[in-house]
């Protein structure tokens, strides 16, 4: 662990409630360059509300966040850092696969916006369908038409939120794959999944997020992942 | 600066692609104005109220029912697949993305008027060729208010209940500043009087266009931020 | 609700005006005693704008400081304020029947109330269709302080209207200068009112609070 680098994606005692409720409850983590995060977690654990907050979409009540740096919410330069998939697709209907992918590709300021969105879609196996409406693919396709558009500009952070919905082999192979490379190439990932085997296949660190707050935070390389799996189910039952 | 204008031609962009790529809300739309137009004309006692008389009131307030019709679909798009976030987790400022929708919204509503407008020439006989120039002018004004307005209310409305019916009801008393100087001031043109006594409810307009575009400008991101 | 030394004050206050207004204020000579009503609605009309630019206020100020307790001054205002326009529309015409001849007259500033009406239920209605706390407190800002905006165009919009439209010359019926013992009534009327409004903002502002500590107890308890 680079613990000497400064962090790439910094979180100190964030805090974000909802009415009454507070959905993260004092969160605080460090993810370097060329780190990969997996977040575990059952169903309204947090996850969700941490991942915005890093993305910048939601304002945090107490605490704060930082991407590269700089503070999020931030401005133009920190949210051109950050690349969000979401299991919603976050597409156009209307639009081709390559109309949406251009656009997002134009919205980032990428230089030669054609050519870079023709190769975000190559890259997931999905470029065959460039000229097809978005609304006329099946999900696993939009899936990968959406993280194509999130990853178009080249993105140093990847915010991903059950990034493998909808996506069949050879869909969940590619976005592998490209998670791969992106952390090759120094970016850093948060990865929300219900997959434990799959989330941990692809991590450096890995936490499990319970009722707002993240109750244990490991190294991949220093636990297996079968006692991992079956730790998980403890921690997440017995605080019931 | 460039940037936000630029930011905000691309998201007019975008949006106009989508909505002329089904065509589908277009043709609602206008096909609303025109029946709207045609049936005033059987409501109407020809004896007894003039052509130039009653087309100002058909005109405007078609106008703006065909305009909320409009409206409200804009942020249908927005909301289908959640792509709005991806929008705020963009670069692009927020009041880009108001001046960006809106601008699309204002194409859309003149697309229909420069069709409506001559249709209500056509079906009641009433030549405009004349004032076919203040004419426009008074269409332009009156569609950048409308949408200013309702371009931030449809965004609201989308994130509540009723919402069909939540538009109307928050747009229309707004809507009434620039129904009453659109109509009177149409009425002044068609009944022959020249163009200056319509200055006056041309500058109303005017003045309104540029307090509540501002202001709408200003209020919405307060209608997005969580 | 318990009675508080300033709603009983008010009501003293307006139950004072009106024995004032009905037994110790002269008739006026050629409305008759329908101009009575005339010390409720002018009153009414007072309080209808007045509770609107509160809305306004505290619309502006919680966009601006977030302070919950904005939120529930500016909804308070927006009910009681609701209630006073509504009235002022009712004695309207039950004034204008038996002096103009007519319910409703395009009068320049019953049509205003009469917009000012349409924005408050909207505000109202707003607020209703929205559950989320946080959002409803936004989205009401927003319309309060748009509506605050509005009110000036569409006065403007009307009284072109009417200088562009003049209607045959009616009696006014209330004399810019009034009589010494009708204006004394008509300004212990207009101080009544604004004791009742205070009041009655107040009320709804506990109410308000009650309610909403009610729910997070309901909530936490869930």
């Amino acid at each position: 662990m680079n613990g000497n680098q400064a962090a790439v994606i910094e979180a100190e005692s964030l805090v974000r409630a909802f009415g009454d409720r507070r959905a993260v409850d004092g969160v605080s983590l460090r993810v370097h360059s060329g780190e990969t995060l997996a977040l575990f977690g059952p169903n309204g654990a947090g996850k969700t509300t941490l991942l915005r907050l890093l993305g910048g979409l939601l304002k945090p009540e107490g605490g704060s966040a930082r991407v590269g740096g700089e503070k999020v919410p931030g401005g133009a330069d920190v949210r051109r850092q950050v690349g969000l998939i979401s299991h919603r697709t976050l597409l156009y209907d209307a639009l081709t696969a390559r109309e949406n992918v251009e656009f997002f590709a134009r919205l980032y300021r990428v230089a030669s916006p054609r050519e870079a969105a023709a190769r975000a879609l190559e890259r997931m196996k999905i470029a065959d369908r460039s000229e097809t409406p978005v609304r006329a693919l099946s999900r696993g396709m939009k899936q990968r038409v959406s993280v194509a558009r999130a990853t178009v500009h080249s993105p140093t952070v990847i915010l991903a939120d059950e990034p493998f919905t909808g996506l069949d082999a050879s869909g969940a192979r590619a976005l592998s794959a490209l998670l791969a490379e992106l952390r090759e190439s120094g970016s850093a990932v948060v990865l929300v999944t219900h997959n434990i085997e799959e989330g941990l296949s692809l991590a450096t660190h890995a936490a499990i997020m319970h009722r707002g707050r993240l109750v244990r935070t490991d190294e991949r390389k220093s636990f297996d992942a079968g006692d991992y799996a079956s730790s998980y189910r403890e921690l997440v039952t017995a605080g019931e | 600066m460039n940037n936000f204008l630029g930011d905000a031609l691309l998201i007019a962009r975008k949006d106009l692609a989508i909505e002329f790529r089904t065509r589908s809300a277009f043709l609602s739309v206008l096909v609303f104005a025109l029946l709207g137009i045609v049936i005033f004309y059987f409501a109407w006692d020809s004896t007894a109220v003039s052509a130039a008389d009653l087309a100002p009131g058909v005109l405007w307030v078609i106008f703006t029912f065909s305009g909320l019709l409009g409206l409200h679909r804009s942020f249908g798009v927005e909301q289908e697949e959640g792509a709005i976030d991806g929008l705020l987790a963009s670069p692009v400022s927020r009041e880009a993305i108001f001046l960006g929708k809106a601008g699309a919204n204002l194409i859309f509503v003149l697309a229909v008027q420069a069709i409506a407008i001559p249709a209500v020439s056509l079906f009641y006989n009433l030549p405009l060729g004349g004032i076919a120039l203040p004419l426009s002018a008074i269409a332009i004004l009156a569609a950048i208010g409308l949408v200013a307005v309702g371009t931030l209310f449809s965004s609201m409305a989308a994130n509540t209940r009723l919402s069909e019916l939540l538009l109307p009801m928050l747009s229309l008393p707004f809507f009434v500043p620039i129904v009453i100087p659109a109509a009177q001031a149409t009425a002044k043109l068609l009944s022959g009087r020249p163009v200056g006594e319509a200055m006056s409810w041309l500058r109303l307009l005017l003045a309104f266009d540029l307090v509540f575009v501002a202001a709408c400008m200003l209020a919405y991101p307060f209608t997005l931020e969580e | 609700m318990k009675p508080t030394p300033l709603s009983i004050a008010a009501a003293a206050g307006v139950a004072l005006t009106y024995v004032r207004a009905i037994y110790f204020t002269p008739t006026e000579a050629v409305q008759g005693p329908a101009q009575k009503i005339f010390y409720v609605h002018a009153p009414s009309a007072w309080v209808a704008f007045l509770a609107f630019f509160l809305v306004g206020l505290a619309s502006a100020l919680y966009l601006w400081l977030r302070e919950e307790r904005l939120d529930r001054i500016a909804e308070a205002s927006a009910e009681v304020g609701l209630v006073f326009t509504t009235v002022v529309l009712i004695t309207g015409p039950l004034w204008g029947k038996p002096i103009w001849g007519t319910y409703w007259t395009w009068d320049a500033r019953l049509t205003l109330t009469l917009f000012l009406w349409f924005i408050y239920v909207a505000y109202m209605v707003l607020r209703g269709a929205i559950d989320d706390r946080d959002m409803r407190a936004r989205f009401s800002a927003v319309l309060g302080i748009l509506g605050a905006l509005l009110i000036p165009f569409i006065h403007l919009s009307v009284y072109l209207f009417r200088t562009m439209h003049p209607r045959p010359i009616l009696m006014k019926p209330s004399a810019p200068s009034l009589p010494g013992e009708m204006l004394t009534t008509i300004l212990i009327a207009f101080a009544a009112f604004t004791l009742l409004y205070v009041a009655l903002l107040r009320a709804r502002y506990r109410y308000a609070v009650e309610r909403d500590a009610a729910r997070l107890s309901e909530s936490r308890h869930a």
